[in-house]
């Protein structure tokens, strides 16, 4: 019992790792910042793409989304930070980030928005242009704000999976939450900041988890 | 040179892909090896944790509940380097690939219960009733007529979190599983050619493309029965 207190809640380790791993901490939100807001907008013009009247746009989009959606992000996060320098691209380790999570966090941004998207029945978009209103008014106006509340416990969830996402960042050493309390565990031979990075992701989404459970059984009722 | 064939000298390296094959082979065994253990063994724990939950016993669903929030918000990487780096300074060796098994299986057991949970609770209350007054015990209602009611709802969601999470076998590369991305990477950097990472992304693809293919026609088709 005492080997484990010491190994896993040592609290001087802790507060010894803390500033570290709350500059770990601040790398996590910023790429959550980039990553977030540019795939919900990516993930948009995607679905918007898959639903479009031009057949090959369709099939491109939904190819896209199969093909990142069967990779793994780690795979194209090493693809990208560590294959493209044999080509003579060197991206920095944030750069390489952000566009690998672009590209897997946008199809299934995508994914869930063409859900979205193909709840609305058909006869919004009939009366919405009885109106007047123009296609894309329609869509803008009338249809994705629907959607948008239809799946939004799928976004929010999706959103969980991109925060945690960014901790796999640490494998190209970017200095990020999980990157900074693993330096932390190495140099003290201690478990302790991993378990107090936990910690801080469970405080982050543990809320967020709660609510869409919530979201969902309302949904559902 | 030119651009094209610097391309593939770069990313399909003839000799360098017939010298790594086996490698690359040698690690889609040991991924499929591990994605199926975690699909089996988290799937039927998710199942099993979602029955007790209907016993409503107060005690043990609280703490089902906090187990399956806690592992949905924790990212898998860093429960796997808590178990791996952790357990053996107090005492517990556990083999790389275990914990990558024992990590997944136990995260796509939350995901699998969260999904159960909310099938059996879709199921009217009348259903229960109803089976109950033709003189079918608990277990036999649960097993005769909610379960497979309450299955079928969970086929599309479970479908797509299962890949989602069969698909974090890679991250085994990082405690030094010998999976798929970890022999591309040692390829990689003994070659010093990247052709290796194009195999292993290939690899991926030809693993899990037909998949989510397949989830996409899961979807269409149980969307068609529920409207």
């Amino acid at each position: 019992m005492e080997a484990i207190v010491q190994q896993f809640f040592n609290l001087a380790i802790m507060q010894q790792a803390l500033p570290l791993i709350l500059a770990g901490l601040r790398q996590t939100i910023i790429i959550c910042l980039i990553v977030i807001p540019l795939g919900l907008a990516g993930g948009l013009l995607v679905a918007l793409t898959s639903l479009s009247r031009l057949r090959a746009a369709r099939w491109t989009a939904i190819a896209a989304i199969d093909f990142f959606r069967s990779i793994p992000p780690l795979v194209l996060l090493i693809f990208i930070y560590a294959g493209l320098p044999f080509a003579g691209i060197r991206p920095s380790p944030l750069v390489a980030v952000a566009i690998a999570f672009l590209l897997n966090t946008s199809s299934y941004y995508g994914e869930i928005y063409r859900a979205g998207i193909e709840s609305v029945g058909l006869g919004q978009w009939d009366a919405a242009r009885s109106t007047g209103l123009r296609g894309y008014q329609t869509m803008a106006y009338i249809v994705l704000p629907q959607a948008v509340r239809n799946v939004l416990p799928d976004l929010v969830s999706n959103t969980v999976e991109v925060v945690k996402l960014t901790s796999i960042a640490s494998v190209v050493a970017l200095p990020e939450l999980l990157y900074s309390a693993d330096m932390a565990r190495a140099v003290t031979f201690n478990s302790s900041p991993i378990v107090l990075a936990a910690a801080i992701y469970l405080v982050m989404l543990w809320p967020i988890v709660r609510l869409i459970s919530r979201l969902e059984r309302r949904i559902a009722a | 040179m030119d651009a094209w064939s610097r391309f593939l000298d770069t990313f399909f390296k003839w000799p360098v892909i017939e010298h790594y094959f086996p490698a690359i082979m040698k690690g889609v065994v040991v991924t499929i090896e591990i994605a199926v253990a975690v699909v089996i063994t988290g799937i039927l724990l998710g199942l099993a944790l979602a029955v007790v939950r209907t016993f409503r016993v107060r005690l043990i669903n609280a703490t089902i509940v906090v187990f399956v929030d806690v592992l949905r918000a924790l990212p898998p990487l860093v429960l796997m380097l808590l178990v791996y780096f952790g357990l053996p300074n107090v005492g517990i060796n556990v083999p790389s690939f275990a914990v990558l098994w024992l990590v997944l299986a136990l995260v796509l057991a939350a995901f699998a219960e969260e999904i159960f949970w909310a099938g059996i609770l879709s199921i009217p209350k009348g259903q229960w009733e109803a089976a109950r007054s033709t003189g079918l015990g608990f277990f036999g209602t649960l097993a005769y007529v909610v379960l497979p009611q309450a299955i079928r709802l969970t086929v599309p969601p479970l479908t797509n979190r299962t890949i989602a999470i069969t698909k974090n076998t890679a991250l085994g590369t990082v405690i030094g599983v010998g999976e798929i991305l970890n022999q591309a990477t040692t390829a990689e950097s003994f070659s010093g050619n990247a052709s290796p990472l194009m195999m292993g992304a290939i690899a991926y693809l030809i693993l899990f493309l037909p998949v989510v293919v397949f989830s996409r026609f899961i979807e269409t088709r149980f969307a068609w029965r529920r409207v």
